[in-house]
């Protein structure tokens, strides 16, 4: 058996060194000019930079070399290694080797590679060309495109399908997927969407205040938040909490095989997995906003009290008479289609999982990412679609 | 086998050696006052039931998890003493190969047998990949698999890369849970042999849990079965067939166990007609 490897820490590392016994370094010398004498541990902690010191050693004549490992305290793979690269390069230039006073287990690994078949070079990863990446990055970016059309297409089928044949919606899933994604999320949605109503009365209030229409900090708080601010917020945070949670969810039974098993059942991923995740959604995220409504408005009353002097029953009067309903509805329409947004591709992305525990990492960052940049799109269009039917 | 078992008894003090081992889960007893003893140089198998607590030994003795009393002394060190720079020298002396191979997904296969040199050496790049590449060839894979990634291998594959990394430090004692589970008869087969020819090359001392029969016959030089939290009782397969204690037959009475006793007595007899 080797030697004491027991007695590990670099000498080169003086904290490792502090707290073990250190080892022999390895070494070569040369005492004579066809005679190497090695000494120390060859070993992965004991060889360093040696290697590099030993393709430096020039061999030039063919000669016949000795190398003695007498001496050598300890040898493993690694030094193993390192000796034959060089004894090859003796090799190489005609010389010859004779190896002297090598311990019978230290023979035996030295046998072991020398009794390679071919030493091959490891297999080197091709370097990419710039234009090709920039190429096969193009094309995979298109594919998904089709890829999510497709998904959404399919989605869709499964959802007249279900549609259709009302008694094969699963009920139980989609009450439960409400649960997680809309009731649990009542408390983070609430508290939000009443800082952002305190933020947007707080900023209003100096202008406000300048020109002396404090009161209408009510038309201020209700139209930026029933309109804009409550469907967004909300559907930002359900893309970051459920979105995520969805992907993670799918990727990781594709991991696990559980997706190709349920296919095997003859049961559909899409019914069982993705239409019940998109049902939940569609029922929850408007009531969510509803819910971000109130209390956006409920936060930005309590700013206009204390920075504005508005009371609250002149705040509800003022926003009664100011906002009109369809106010409220043009916010709360967006909801649905935030939902399907998010919910389409979260599983998307979670069905695009392969391979292992990185793969659901990145897919899920990517749901995220590509839902809460798609929601933002979707109310850009919004916007422009509701100045063009004038509301 | 036998010869190289008792020689590793003269070489002197235990490789592995556990002591009044005891470890519950709240109220159910997975150990109670086991010892063994694991000598230098020999193959040593761990078998038993499921639930019997082969796993959580295994555990234990890679500090992965705390026995609630009892010693384990691992080459020399007891476990329970050791403080945070003796634990990640004893790390460096053994390799485990884990059931389902454990390897990194974000490295490729090449990345993960070099990483134990990376972290732990001041090895070279170049020089670590020459060497990575020179253990997967150890373990019989190809010098193409260097550069996939762990997905994309085949389960017998899986297990070979995770050989190789367990064997990148050049460790004195090796172990190997369940090697051979999963593998179709011929890779099985190849892991016997690979087991075997690691001992001889390397004098390492292996701890295995399986439950393979024809790898316990061909390969294992010492048997534990483990069962009702302690060993119920330990030798060379030869020896524990010939023991009667109930939970030690059932695991040779079975049709499975049978057959390979028989084929293993088949062999014998080869050999020795061979021989004359």
């Amino acid at each position: 058996m080797r030697s004491n490897p027991s007695a590990a820490g670099q000498p080169t590392d003086s904290a490792r060194a502090a707290a073990h016994s250190p080892v022999t370094p390895a070494a070569i010398t040369q005492p004579h000019p066809r005679e190497f004498v090695l000494l120390g541990c060859w070993t992965a902690l004991g060889i360093d930079s040696l290697d590099r010191q030993l393709d430096a050693l020039p061999v030039s004549r063919p000669e016949q070399i000795v190398v003695d490992g007498a001496r050598v305290e300890a040898l493993d793979t690694v030094g193993v290694w390192v000796l034959q690269r060089f004894l090859q390069r003796v090799h190489s230039a005609g010389g010859t080797v004779r190896l002297t006073g090598w311990r019978a287990e230290h023979t035996k690994l030295l046998d072991l590679l020398a009794q390679r078949a071919a030493p091959s070079a490891p297999v080197a990863l091709r370097p990419q060309p710039a234009l090709e990446r920039l190429g096969r990055a193009a094309v995979a970016a298109l594919e998904q495109v089709f890829a999510l059309l497709n998904f959404v297409g399919e989605s869709a089928l499964a959802l007249a399908g279900s549609v259709a044949h009302p008694t094969r919606v699963r009920w139980r899933t989609i009450l439960h997927d409400i649960q997680g994604a809309g009731f649990n999320a009542l408390p983070i949605v609430g508290l939000l969407s009443f800082l952002l109503g305190i933020v947007v009365a707080y900023q209003g209030a100096e202008q406000l205040r300048r020109y002396g229409a404090n009161i209408f900090v009510a038309d201020l708080v209700g139209w930026s938040m029933l309109r804009e601010f409550a469907p967004l917020i909300t559907a930002i945070i359900v893309a970051g909490r459920s979105g995520s949670a969805y992907a993670a969810q799918i990727g990781t039974m594709t991991v696990t095989e559980e997706i190709d098993a349920m296919r095997t059942l003859g049961i559909a991923p899409l019914d069982v997995l993705v239409l019940p995740k998109i049902f939940a959604l569609l029922i929850a995220l408007p009531l969510l906003t509803v819910y971000a409504d109130v209390l956006g408005v409920f936060g930005g009353m309590i700013m206009a009290r204390a920075q504005l002097g508005v009371g609250y029953g002149e705040f509800l009067d003022r926003l009664v008479n100011a906002i009109q309903p369809s106010t409220y509805w043009l916010g709360v329409v967006k909801a649905p289609v935030f939902a399907a947004i998010i919910a389409v591709v979260g599983c998307f992305q979670g069905f695009l999982t392969h391979g292992g525990a990185d793969s659901v990492g990145r897919q899920t960052t990517r749901a995220v990412v590509q839902a809460i940049f798609l929601v933002i799109v979707a109310d850009a269009l919004f916007s422009i679609l509701f100045s063009i039917l004038d509301f | 086998m036998q010869a190289d078992a008792q020689n590793g008894q003269r070489n002197g003090a235990p490789v592995i050696q556990i002591r009044n081992l005891s470890t519950r889960f709240g109220a159910h007893v997975v150990h109670s006052d086991l010892n063994l003893e694991v000598h230098r140089a020999e193959i040593f198998a761990l078998v038993g039931g499921s639930g019997s607590g082969k796993s959580t030994l295994l555990r234990e003795m890679i500090l992965l998890h705390r026995p609630d009393a009892g010693t384990i002394r691992i080459l020399g060190a007891e476990l329970a003493a050791l403080n945070e720079d003796a634990v990640r020298e004893l790390r460096r002396r053994w390799g485990v190969m884990f059931q389902h191979g454990g390897l990194f997904g974000s490295l490729n296969v090449r990345e993960n047998v070099g990483l134990p040199l990376r972290e732990h050496t001041q090895l070279g790049d170049a020089l670590i990949d020459e060497i990575a590449a020179w253990k997967l060839e150890l373990t019989g894979l190809a010098p193409e698999t260097g550069i996939q990634y762990p997905a994309e291998l085949s389960g017998g594959m899986l297990k070979r890369a995770s050989l190789a990394r367990a064997l990148a430090l050049d460790p004195e004692l090796l172990f190997l849970d369940e090697p051979t589970a999963g593998l179709d008869p011929a890779s099985a087969a190849g892991v016997d042999k690979l087991v075997k020819k690691l001992r001889d090359l390397f004098g390492l001392t292996i701890v295995m849990i399986t439950h393979d029969l024809d790898l316990l016959w061909q390969v294992a030089d010492r048997v534990a079965v483990l069962g009702a939290g302690t060993v119920q009782g330990i030798g060379s397969m030869d020896e524990l067939a010939q023991m009667d204690q109930p939970l030690i037959r059932q695991f040779f009475d079975g049709p499975r166990g049978r057959a390979a006793h028989a084929q293993q007595q088949e062999q014998t007899q080869e050999r020795s007609w061979k021989q004359k």
